[in-house]
């Protein structure tokens, strides 16, 4: 079964310069794994490579149930530079909560 | 509760523009022996210089005045010291005015510090590499302003030392605001960094204010959170090993919770391993949290190890105008009408005008935030469009505005609703420099 990851997870993004960070945890521990392995720094490339144009890097955090993602070249030059509305990227964690990921039927 | 073993500090602002009246109702009844108030961004500092630039006498943050006026009577009658970077590119001149403002309300004695020595543009040079765009500062193109190092403890403790009430720098790491009053109330050890480490997970829990209480959290249906209207600010227990409990006064809204705290926690950092401020390189990898009580969380385990050598320096350039103007469409086709009046300013622009600074059209209600990363439906009926250019002059930002505005009557149906304003605008790269070359000062003024 498909659920988006709203369902299972919390994020927040912040920044400092062009590099954006996103840190997100899962709600229910036994999920953990679920994120460990279908939330990887490749996903999200894949997902949103026109905007994060640089390396993705994601350090885990298995004492809190979460990942973090540092992604550089993310914020069209940084928020003093940027034209962008929101030049922090604070909206990139909401945007990463609308992806999905496969969790056993009946969870 | 015994003072020698717990130190009570709270947050009084997390942000340039941040609320008041939690930090008032946290002074009458957080029982604090500090508060620190943060103050300074990336984009704030860049508006700091701007000011200055325009009046010498400014510069510091624009609330100052009216947050001391609040703050004062309180903060002296609760026994609490205020510790706020405020002063942003102007410290002394900040402290300068709050002992003006303490005299005016009789509070007589009242010692206020400025620290300074983070203005290091003496430092940067033409050849200084910028960390980005992975540069030499020359080949920017572009006039430096200013450059401000993050000064840390070792900088804010001799105010401290000298008994003052109330300390005003200008750029020091956020945590560090936090880390000093701490550190000094139990003579830690400026080089015991597991113990630096756990009182700089202290302060970055801290520095955001309301981020760690409920505020930036709710997500109605996901996460609830309780009177948000009235979202309280964080205070935290910290104990003599660097462990503490992040709480908040228990009548006001938001709430602490492990979520809460897991995502400040790593708000901003890059290896959770290793965070580096000037005090110290951070390791909040191996932090546990334990519910310790309605609306308090424990947080232990955090370590750390040297600090860094070299310190950071935000470096600030001219970066001309920035032009933004604005125009709505509503109804069927309103996303269409909106791209053709884009695509009508930029041709417009480029062609007639000659302009070829960073342009950018969005269609706010379709797609605007992340243009280029979603393929949204363009079915939206209420939608506006966004120009914003930067611009070199004056007179071209004045044009991008005049071009918008046009559409009124030259542009597609049924456009109404412009609005445009013109910023002056900073922008702002990083660099290292030696600690060693870096001399942080104090000086210390009475009401």
């Amino acid at each position: 079964m498909r659920v988006p990851l709203r369902q299972l997870a919390h994020a927040r993004s912040g920044d400092k310069g062009n590099r954006s960070n996103l840190a997100i945890f899962v709600y229910d521990p036994t999920h953990y794994p679920v994120l460990r392995e279908q939330l990887t720094a490749e996903r999200l490339k894949e997902e949103f490579g026109g905007v994060l144009l640089g390396d993705i890097k994601r350090y885990e955090l298995p004492n809190l149930h979460g990942l973090n993602f540092v992604m550089d070249r993310a914020l069209e030059g940084g928020v003093n530079e940027s034209l962008n509305l929101d030049g922090h990227g604070k909206s990139w964690s909401a945007m990463i909560l609308a992806l999905d990921v496969e969790i056993p039927d009946g969870e | 509760m015994d003072s020698k073993n717990t130190f009570r500090i709270g947050t009084g602002a997390g942000f340039s523009s941040d609320r008041l009246e939690p930090a008032l109702d946290l002074l009458r009844h957080g029982q604090l022996q500090a508060m620190v108030f943060e103050c300074v961004g990336e984009r704030t500092l860049a508006f700091g210089h701007r000011d200055r630039r325009a009046d010498p006498a400014q510069g510091y943050n624009p609330l100052l005045e009216r947050r001391m006026r609040a703050v004062l009577p309180l903060a002296r009658a609760a026994g609490t010291r205020i510790v706020t970077n405020m002063g942003v590119a102007n410290p002394r001149a900040a402290a300068l005015r709050t002992v003006e403002i303490a005299a005016e309300l009789g509070l007589t004695g009242l010692k206020v510090a400025a620290v300074t020595g983070d203005e290091v543009s003496h430092l940067i040079g033409p050849d200084s590499h910028l960390m980005e765009p992975d540069c030499r500062l020359s080949e920017t193109g572009r006039e430096m302003l200013a450059a401000n190092a993050y000064l840390g403890i070792d900088a804010i403790l001799p105010a401290i030392e000298a008994g003052a009430d109330v300390i005003i720098t200008g750029r020091v790491a956020d945590p560090s605001l936090f880390l000093a009053p701490i550190a000094h109330h139990f003579s830690w050890d400026l080089d015991d960094w597991p113990t630096l480490g756990a009182g700089t997970a202290v302060g970055h829990l801290l520095e955001c204010a309301a981020q760690v209480t409920g505020g930036y959290f709710a997500d109605p249906g996901h996460k609830e959170v309780p009177d948000l209207a009235h979202v309280g600010f964080p205070l935290a227990e910290v104990t003599a090993q660097g462990g503490a409990t992040i709480t908040k006064l228990a009548a006001s809204g938001g709430l602490v919770s492990q979520r809460t705290v897991k995502e400040q926690l790593l708000y901003e950092v890059h290896d959770p391993a290793a965070y580096l401020t000037p005090d110290v390189s951070a390791d909040f990898s191996r932090v546990t949290l334990a519910d310790d009580g309605a609306d308090r969380v424990r947080v232990d385990q955090a370590g750390g190890a040297a600090r860094p050598d070299q310190l950071k320096v935000t470096v600030a350039f001219d970066g001309g105008l920035l032009a933004e103007a604005e125009i709505s469409y509503a109804g069927p086709g309103a996303a269409q009408r909106a791209q053709m009046a884009g695509d009508i300013v930029a041709e417009r622009m480029h062609d007639l005008h000659g302009s070829n600074g960073p342009t950018r059209i969005d269609l706010i209600g379709v797609s605007a935030l992340h243009a280029s990363a979603v393929d949204y439906p363009a079915t939206a009926q209420d939608v506006r469009l966004r120009c914003a250019l930067r611009a070199s002059s004056r007179p071209e930002a004045e044009l991008l505005l005049w071009e918008v505005e046009s559409l009124l009557c030259c542009g597609p149906a049924a456009g109404g609703g412009y609005r445009g304003h013109i910023t002056p605008s900073v922008m702002t790269y990083s660099t290292f420099v030696d600690r060693g070359d870096v001399k942080p000062d104090m000086e210390l003024f009475t009401a």
